[in-house]
């Protein structure tokens, strides 16, 4: 089976500073990969020059595109990464400020990503819309109040539904319940577990909470100090962790 | 075709305004309501005796506000940066349609200026003025005899020729700036063609007016490419780009110049359940009687009688004189 998604490489350094190094792995469809490590430790940077928001100093991010098979994000052109950006992928931030337009409604939200790809109907746009509003529990009657009047449960929801909207293969995640309550986080995960499942997405997670890995990744890469300690699948890895950093990490939640 | 002050080659008339005339003359002859400085005004040093060069622009500053039109005419509806200069007006009075039309008038064009479809306003009398002072061009207020039209806020209901220029003062370019304020990003919009966000605009218009509420300032796309802010004409007039004038749009606080070619595709963005309408007010011009205007409302006494009449008021009065 061809990867979705095959990393070779990956080196990003800010002058002597290393942000990532040496970073490579495969990941296949429908499988969920998480990156954890804390601050500082290189997930966030890396997670950047997967998905094209930073050029990478070296390595290749391969993606298999639907159109033409495995092609390099790095070297491709930026129209086609774009694209990429609001049709085969999707970012999730974790400030929904970050990924939502506070000045438009919540339909606007969901249905920019429908629009920007040509759906020319409001009717059938809304229609979507409100099924997606649906689908991440927002109700009906919500459709045209704007993000800034959403709790930040509501927020995280609505910037989940707005991109998945266009049927992504590929979804990457930076701390998606990073700065919610603890009940409000255990609600956002399920939601996600079962839209993974539903739609079988791949998924990458950066997360420093293994709480959050544990419940959604197949798979886990640890990061330290820019690069990978430790990889596996993740029951494996945060049950019999080999690498002292991620003993130190397992044990340091489990003294909580 | 005139192209007017594009056609190069044809010797520039410096000077030529009236010799030894003091900036601050020419300015306190523009009637200008709103506060203007003198230090605004300015003045050419290079011509001798501290005359205004023709057009009150240099030389130098008109080739390179031309340059800026040639390209702008090259990639219809690109915005084009330009090095707007201090005009002795203040920026929101047109001062970059004005630096268009000073880089296009020739000695032999004849000048229209409109301001809501009306030549009488403030604004249109202290332009054209302006420009009698500075270029010494004819000017006049027949739509049909204007070579060069500076507009704000109308296109004329007289359908332009060939040999015509209309240039619009734009107060803002970009069709993109109300839901993303960053330029770098709106740029990059333009250059990939990643026009989504134009329409959420339109999505947002009719989730909460049921119809896309947009009057003025309508977006359009040029020649299946670049989408383009018209400036504040009203939705009525868009129908009208697509004409065999060259169309000339000056923005000078945020220093841009773009163009239409004569005959060149423009369509108004809408829904397919959503279509654009041009829409018009349901009535006759009470003057004229012309039922295929766009009408400006008048309150005619203090209990708030009103009639409709005519913007374009060269028009107006043109159909009214044919009657009688
Ligand atoms: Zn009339």
């Amino acid at each position: 089976m061809t990867p979705l998604l095959s990393v070779q490489g990956i080196r990003k350094t800010y002058g002597f500073r290393i942000g990532c190094t040496d970073v490579g792995f495969d990941l296949y469809p429908g499988e969920v990969m998480g990156i954890v490590g804390e601050s500082g430790s290189g997930k966030s940077t890396l997670l950047s020059c997967l998905a094209g928001h930073l050029t990478p100093d070296q390595g290749s991010v391969v993606f298999d595109t639907r159109a033409e098979g495995p092609r390099d994000t790095v070297t491709m052109s930026e129209p086609e990464r774009r694209m990429l950006g609001r049709t085969d992928w999707a970012f999730v931030h974790q400030n929904p400020r970050d990924g939502l337009r506070m000045s438009v409604s919540a339909g606007g939200n969901v249905g920019e990503r429908l629009m920007a790809v040509g759906a020319r109907h409001y009717g059938q746009i809304r229609e979507t819309a409100t099924d997606w509003l649906g689908r991440v529990e927002i109700t009906e009657d919500r459709i045209d109040d704007r993000p800034r009047a959403f709790s930040g449960g509501m927020q995280q929801r609505l910037q989940i539904a707005r991109n998945l909207v266009s049927g992504p293969r590929l979804v990457f995640m930076d701390e998606p319940t990073g700065g919610l309550d603890v009940s409000v986080q255990a609600r956002l995960l399920d939601l996600l577990r079962g839209l993974v499942r539903e739609m079988g997405l791949s998924a990458l997670i950066v997360t420093h909470d293994l709480a959050v890995v544990r419940l959604l990744a197949h798979r886990l890469m640890v990061m330290k100090s820019g690069r990978v300690v430790e990889t596996g699948l993740t029951d494996q890895v945060l049950d019999d962790p080999q690498h002292p950093y991620t003993q130190l990490l397992v044990s340091s939640v489990l003294q909580v | 075709m005139s192209l007017a002050g594009l056609r190069q080659g044809k010797p520039e008339h410096a000077g030529h305004g009236e010799a030894g005339e003091q900036p601050h003359e020419v300015a306190a002859d523009i009637h200008f309501a709103a506060p203007f400085s003198k230090e605004n005004a300015g003045m050419d040093e290079s011509v001798p005796g501290g005359a205004y060069n023709f057009a009150y622009l240099d030389e130098e500053t008109k080739r390179m506000i031309r340059r800026a039109i040639l390209k702008g005419i090259a990639i219809p509806g690109y915005q084009v940066p330009f090095a707007s200069r201090e005009m002795p007006m203040p920026y929101g009075w047109g001062t970059g349609g004005v630096q268009v039309s000073a880089a296009c008038l020739t000695p032999d064009d004849s000048f229209k200026v409109i301001d809501q479809g009306a030549d009488d306003t403030t604004n249109a009398v202290s332009i054209r003025k302006f420009f009698e002072r500075t270029a010494g061009v004819e000017t006049t207020e027949r739509t049909a005899e204007a070579t060069v039209i500076q507009t704000r806020h109308r296109i004329p209901e007289t359908p332009l020729t060939e040999g015509q220029i209309l240039v619009y003062q734009v107060p803002i370019p970009e069709p993109l700036r109300f839901l993303e304020p960053r330029e770098t990003e709106t740029r990059r919009m333009h250059a990939l063609e990643d026009y989504g966000l134009m329409h959420v605009k339109l999505y947002e218009d009719i989730a909460r007016h049921g119809e896309i509420a947009t009057a003025y300032a309508y977006p359009v796309k040029v020649e299946g490419r670049y989408v383009m802010d018209p400036s504040p004409i009203p939705k009525f007039d868009n129908p009208k780009m697509e004409m065999a004038a060259i169309q000339l749009f000056g923005a000078g606080r945020e220093q841009r110049i773009y163009a239409i070619p004569p005959y060149t595709r423009v369509v108004s963005l809408d829904f397919e359940d959503h279509p654009f309408v041009a829409g018009k007010a349901p009535h006759d011009c009470a003057l004229c009687g012309a039922s295929d205007t766009y009408l400006d409302e008048i309150i005619t006494d203090d209990a708030g009688s009103r009639m409709y009449v005519c913007s374009d008021t060269d028009h107006c009065a043109t159909r009214q004189e044919a009657a009688a």
